[in-house]
This record gives C-alpha cells, structure tokens and sequence, in this order.
C-alpha cells in the first residue's frame, strides 16, 4: 500500500475518533480545566509552526523566497479585515508574482 | 440544517477553491484521485490534510505527516466536548454526525457557548463538507492537467491561510505566549531533523497551557 494511502487511512482513523471522543463517550460530562487549558494551545503552537515551515521550511534548510510575500500580502489582507478567500487569493497573487519576477 | 446552510453561504465558496487547491497538492504529492477525494470526505480538516500532504510531499515521511496532522486535530477534542450536548441517539449516530464539526461549523453555531444551534453545526457542517469534498475531486481530476501549483503561488497560499487562521487563535496572552514557542521550535528545529518533525515538536509550547492564570 502506499504511503498516500496509509496516510489516509490513518489520519481519517484517528480524525473519526477526535472529532467522535466528546459527543460519544464524554457527553455533558467536564474536562478538568487543566486539560482544557493545555489542549487549547495547541492550536496556536501548531498553526504557528506550520507558518514558520511553510513560509521559510525548504527541506532542512530555513530560506527566504517568494512565499515570504505570499504571508506579507496575507497578513495585509487580515489587518484590512479582508474575508478569508480574499487572504489567500492575496497570499498565492503575491507569491506567484514575486516567483515570475525573479 | 437551512439554517446552517445560508450561515456558511459565504464561506463556501473559499473552501471550495481549498478543495481544489488541496485536490492539486495531494496529486503532485503522489495522492491519486481517489486517494485525496476519500482523504478529505473521512478527515474533513484541511489544515491537518495540508499538513499531511505538505510533510509527505517534503520527504517527511509517513510517520511523521500521519503525526503532524493528527496533533493538529487533537484540538477536534475539547471542540467535540464543547458541543456534544446536541448530539442524541445512538454512539454510531453520534460518531458519524460529530464528523460535520469543523472550526467553521463549530465557529458558526456558537463556538460551543450558551447559543449553540444544533442545525447551525450541522448544516453548516454538511454545506462545507460537500464543497470541501467535491473541491477535492475537482482539484485531484485536473491536477495533472494544471500542472506544479508553485507557479500559482499556492504554497504561499497555504502559508497566508495558516497564518490567517492563527491570528484568529491570539485571542488572550497565553495562546500569543504559545504560537511564538511554537513557531521558535520549528524555526530551531529545521534545520536540525527530519521534515514533519520540527511541526509536531512544536506541540511541546503546550506546557503553557499549565499555568493557571492568563498573562
């Protein structure tokens, strides 16, 4: 099998469960709050890091290029309360341009 | 369920086009068409998809893109808890309608608070399914015939989308706090290991999380 495959077989496997685990087996019942504090970061610390490695990430090493501009635009777009499809059309203009640039 | 459907109306355009872009990234990462439509109609989580495609696609390897993208859900849990109070009937019903819950849907109906709308989460839930899915089998049947998605920028796409999204996350000190170790690991990191790991060592920032008080 593939490693497509397998990659989807078991990041919908795992998804199901995570999506599933509190409307199935906790119901009304409270987390402790700990857990829920902990659990909360881990959006920001993960999105945070996908920013970082989709934007400078080239393999192994860190570079500057022309998604630098993509997140620049994108970023503008957020500031200017742009919807989010208008964000990302901004981030992939703004690389596409730079890249046919240089 | 109308209700959630004209609520997510104008986002749905948005998560089509991911679908598509996705459906184009999963096939020049070695996804067939079946592979990548299947992969969003089970997971229906693009970020985590992204992730997954992105880290295979780098040479991550398996391991470490079914990890990445897995710890990116993990937050599908305490999401689920907020809203399992709507969800009746049978574990199985449950199990499959809890699949329609995505940030938006989640977002939409209340962000799990005191107005939680069950038809709201689950309208919503089922309109962006539909286009995130059908965007995906778009994408994947004409990937081929677009060709690399770097000449249309869609990296720096995905790296404006992730960063949109967690802007919308920096709601108290303690999530700025984390998302700044977070990216620092994965800067650090980087360089020194495989791709894929630096993304899901970052998940370390949660230990932020442990402090009881914000700020």
């Amino acid at each position: 099998m593939s490693d497509a495959w397998l990659a989807v077989l078991a990041v919908g496997a795992g998804t199901v469960a995570l999506k599933g685990v509190g409307p199935v087996a906790v119901g009304t019942r409270k987390l402790p709050p700990v857990l829920t504090r902990v659990l909360g970061m881990l959006a920001p610390a993960l999105l945070a890091a996908l920013v970082v490695s989709e934007t400078f990430a080239s393999g192994r090493s860190l570079v500057v290029d022309a998604r630098l501009a993509g997140v620049a635009a994108g970023a503008l777009a957020v500031v200017l309360r742009a919807p989010l499809w208008l964000v990302v059309l901004a981030g992939a203009a703004a690389t596409a341009a730079v890249r046919a640039l240089s | 369920m109308r209700r959630g459907i004209r609520v997510a109306a104008p986002l749905l355009p948005a998560v089509l086009v991911f679908g598509v872009s996705f459906g184009v990234l999963a096939r020049g990462t070695g996804f067939g068409v079946l592979s990548a439509t299947v992969m969003s109609a089970t997971t229906f989580a693009g970020s985590s998809q992204f992730a997954a495609v992105s880290v295979l696609g780098a040479g991550g390897g398996l391991a470490s893109a079914i990890a990445a993208a897995l710890l990116l859900n993990a937050r599908y849990a305490p999401i689920g808890i907020s809203v399992a109070r709507v969800f009746h009937g049978s574990a199985l019903r449950r199990l499959g309608e809890a699949q329609l819950v995505v940030d938006e849907s989640w977002a939409l109906s209340g962000a799990g608070g005191p107005s939680l709308d069950r038809g709201v989460l689950l309208g919503a839930g089922a309109a962006l399914w539909v286009c995130w899915t059908g965007g995906t089998l778009v994408g994947a049947l004409a990937g081929g015939a677009i060709g690399d998605p770097k000449t249309f920028g869609l990296d720096g796409a995905f790296a404006a989308l992730f960063l949109a999204l967690l802007l919308g996350q920096l709601r108290s000190r303690r999530t700025v706090a984390a998302a700044v170790a977070g990216g620092a690991i994965a800067a650090l990191l980087t360089p020194e290991v495989r791709p894929g790991i630096p993304i899901v060592a970052a998940t370390a920032a949660v230990v932020i999380g442990l402090r009881r008080r914000d700020g």
